[in-house]
């Protein structure tokens, strides 16, 4: 089902002044791969199918069935997790009578005490809580129209683009390992114990995932652009 | 198969629009557009010198000072992993050791050998090159564990007397340097890499009519309307068909007559 079947069409019934000056119309049904600029004559597959590039093999479409409807639900509930495990503890440690619980946002501001790394601090609260929830934030704003079958909202390009271009920054489930690593790091040194937080940011985790792979950022462009 | 470039068009990378060769801003996502970015090896070279000259004080400096009753102690972030090692932790010693030696140290390199292969060619294919700055983009993230652990550390670790974990300043300095190159990696435009195989048209941009334009499908095509109409899907001609991966060889294709 997943093999990566291309193949090129070579339109040589077509000459070249058949689509000399190139009509607008003649560009939109155009794909390049933004990879490495080769250009395709778009088809549309069906869901759960993908089209592959053919010089890098990038996959340049891949629709899934109410991939819409799905994302919305899964951003939502990433919103929901995001409030919840910034305001439960997250971790908490003891030792001798003493304990201490963090929560997710301590750790992020855990460098404001040294002047030159509070800056770090707000960075990381960002990569963490502020950007994973901003991109849950816009899909709902650009999907939710598109889903109702309604005009999509001002500014949904601008802000389709300003989520994908979060994308990378977007630290969630890197902070997850992190925990794992620093877990064992204080093992020795105290007894650890998890907060509900935990539990809902390793579910959070697989949600970021799942979102993120259920985009087909072609055929959202596509719905934007109508 | 030609690029857009070849064609005299312009290709949005955010939308993958394609638009007439002077356009500025694609009309589809509002992106500032252009063909190829002139200073982009430029930009390259100067974030990764950036993120390089981070990339110093961060193993110089102290990432964590832990104080007990007993003993106060700083750690760089080798001396540290190696310091777990000897409690027995060597997984997570190879963890720390992966993320904040191994991939930022390879990261650079790997950011240098894709710009050198733009400016003075390279020995490897272009699709092994495209997989090279894929696998850049994707890993450069991962090199924030140790900032991350850093961060859980200083702020559960606080125990007054008995046991208490700070900051260190080389903790700034690695954040900046994974930034950095993370920058470096995004500003180096993979079109390059397949430019050297596709050189321009000779005799300038050609504004009209591009001729044969290829065409993706789907990956499993035999269901689909446009397969039964086999007139319309004649096969690439020979130049064409020498540059196509060898799955898509006529033989194994699925939709080949029967």
């Amino acid at each position: 089902m997943t093999r990566d079947m291309t193949q090129t069409d070579d339109r040589t019934p077509q000459t070249p002044g058949a689509i000399q000056g190139h009509a607008p119309a003649d560009l939109a049904g155009m794909i390049a791969c933004p990879r490495c600029d080769a250009v395709f004559r778009a088809i549309e597959p069906a869901p759960n199918q993908r089209a592959i590039c053919t010089r890098c093999h990038h996959v340049l479409i891949a629709p899934r069935r109410r991939a819409g409807k799905r994302i919305i639900a899964v951003s939502m509930s990433v919103l929901i997790l995001l409030v919840a495990a910034s305001a439960y503890p997250f971790l908490s440690i003891a030792t001798t009578g003493l304990s201490n619980s963090s929560s997710i946002l301590d750790a992020a501001l855990a460098f404001t005490s040294d002047g030159l790394l509070a800056a770090l601090s707000f960075v990381l609260a960002g990569l963490i809580v502020f950007i994973p929830a901003a991109r849950a934030v816009l899909s709902i704003y650009v999907l939710a129209p598109l889903v109702l079958d309604r005009d999509a909202f001002p500014g949904a390009p601008f802000a389709f683009r300003l989520s994908e271009h979060l994308r990378p920054w977007s630290m969630a489930e890197i902070f997850a390992i992190g925990c794992a690593v620093a877990l064992i790091k204080v093992a020795d040194l105290a007894t650890v114990s998890f907060g509900p937080a935990f539990w809902m940011f390793a579910l959070l985790v697989l949600l970021v995932v799942v979102q993120d792979n259920l985009a087909c950022r072609y055929s959202i462009w596509k719905a934007l652009g109508e | 198969m030609k690029s857009a470039r070849q064609m005299g068009l312009v290709a949005c990378q955010y939308c993958t629009r394609v638009w007439p060769g002077e356009t500025k801003i694609c009309g589809r996502c509002g992106h500032h557009i252009r063909s190829r970015d002139p200073v982009s090896l430029q930009k390259v070279w100067a974030l990764w010198t950036v993120g390089m000259m981070c990339y110093i004080p961060a193993n110089i400096y102290p990432m964590l000072a832990t104080e007990t009753l007993v003993s106060s102690q700083k750690n760089t972030i080798v001396g540290g992993a190696l310091e777990l090692g000897r409690h027995g932790a060597w997984g997570i010693a190879i963890v720390i050791l992966v993320a904040s030696v191994l991939i930022p140290v390879g990261k650079f390199m790997a950011i240098a050998a894709l710009a050198f292969g733009v400016t003075s060619g390279s020995r490897l294919k272009p699709h092994t090159r495209q997989i090279l700055h894929e696998i850049v983009e994707y890993v450069g993230r991962w090199s924030m564990i140790d900032v991350f652990v850093v961060a859980i550390l200083s702020s559960l670790v606080q125990l007054g007397s008995v046991a208490s974990i700070h900051p260190g300043r080389a903790s700034l300095y690695f954040a900046l340097s994974v930034f950095f190159t993370m920058l470096s990696a995004q500003a180096f435009d993979s079109r390059l890499i397949w430019d050297a195989d596709a050189p321009p048209e000779p005799d300038g941009p050609p504004v009209k009519g591009f001729g044969p334009v290829s065409q993706i499908t789907p990956d499993t095509t035999f269901d689909f309307p446009f397969s039964a109409g086999a007139a319309t899907l004649t096969v690439a001609s020979a130049t064409e068909r020498r540059a196509e991966p060898p799955f898509s060889d006529p033989q194994t294709r699925k939709d080949s007559p029967t």
